[in-house]
């Protein structure tokens, strides 16, 4: 890539979720527009040979950090360890999730309760442990990935749409606590994805939730990777307490 | 440099006093600059200083020159 357009270089950024869908595009963003990416997924060397590979073709730094988003102690003493080989810490996308689509009535308190540890209370803590990092240097970028359904809600989605809700909430709150250090906080909402999330869908469902976005399609992980660069970058320096809907002008 | 002589540059530096100041009435609720802000302040250089992170528990109730001492040995850092 044209050294002109690498307009991460020099920032280290840490992205949870990356080992496939939207997580995994945003890492390989981050890395391409020249961040140091600490890529993150639970499984213990479930990145390595993806991020050789990519740093290989795209002379990259992508470098796997493992944990479970839920494992506080664990993912302290991940991020301490990274903390002391960069002594910096410039973004953070929270993006690690899960959905289970039930309806009121069956919904599984199990479910329930992974959903909000994964997508809620996993964001909050590790906000917290980041912008810790970022305040030493009076900079920084968190993005939060939401969610459309959090935004306007969406059947079966009762408990996943509040899970993500409550980010957008938290995403503005933040902004306006941690803006004194220079750390902004913003949040992307996308819309309907063509990730694994979406696998087993009835296509005729798919094809209905299709025809309302405006844009005609259904949105790439590219989408939401290229909205993060702009929220990592300086770019968006004044920008903050925002969600950014990348979801081609839906209707819901 | 002794970790008293350590943990007293951090509390001159982020509170901007003389080392004297610093005895058993340095407490959050005495010191007018003992704050959110400069509490954070204390929290990170004193974490780079020793090399060390503290647990939020700890980080909420580091609220004197002193207590402060006692939370660092749960560290391995003894003043």
């Amino acid at each position: 890539m044209d050294n002109e357009k690498r307009i991460l270089e020099g920032k280290v950024a840490l992205v949870t979720g990356a080992s496939r869908g939207i997580g995994k595009c945003i890492a390989e963003e981050l890395a391409k527009n020249g961040a140091i990416v600490y890529a993150n997924a639970r499984k213990d060397g479930s990145l390595d040979e993806w991020a050789g590979q990519f740093n290989h073709e795209f002379n990259a730094m992508i470098n796997p950090i493992y944990f479970d988003v839920t494992d506080n102690d664990r993912m302290r003493k991940e991020v301490f360890e990274m903390w002391k080989q960069t002594k910096k810490i410039n973004i953070l996308v929270n993006n690690a999730g899960v959905e289970y689509n039930e309806n009121i009535g069956m919904l599984n308190k199990e479910h329930i309760l992974e959903m909000f540890s994964v997508n809620t209370f996993a964001v909050i803590e590790l906000t917290q442990l980041i912008a810790k990092f970022m305040m030493r240097n009076n900079n920084g970028s968190i993005i939060n990935i939401a969610s459309v359904v959090a935004r306007y809600g969406a059947s079966g989605q009762s408990v996943y749409s509040a899970t993500k809700g409550a980010v957008i909430s938290f995403t503005k709150s933040a902004a306006k606590e941690l803006g004194k250090y220079q750390i902004r906080v913003n949040a992307i909402a996308p819309g309907l994805n063509d990730t694994e999330m979406i696998m087993g869908t009835e296509p005729e469902y798919l094809q209905k939730r299709i025809d309302r976005i405006a844009l005609g399609r259904i949105g790439k992980p590219m989408d939401v990777a290229k909205g993060a660069v702009f929220l990592a970058s300086d770019m968006s320096e004044y920008l903050s307490g925002q969600v950014i809907g990348i979801d081609g002008a839906v209707s819901m | 440099m002794s970790n008293l002589e350590k943990y007293n540059g951090v509390f001159v530096k982020v509170f901007n006093v003389d080392e004297s100041c610093l005895n058993a009435d340095f407490l959050a609720e005495t010191v007018e600059k003992w704050d959110s802000i400069t509490q954070m302040s204390l929290i990170n250089q004193l974490e780079d200083c020793f090399e060390i992170m503290f647990e939020i528990d700890d980080i909420i109730n580091f609220t004197s020159y002193e207590g402060g001492k006692e939370i660092l040995k749960n560290y391995s850092v003894d003043i």
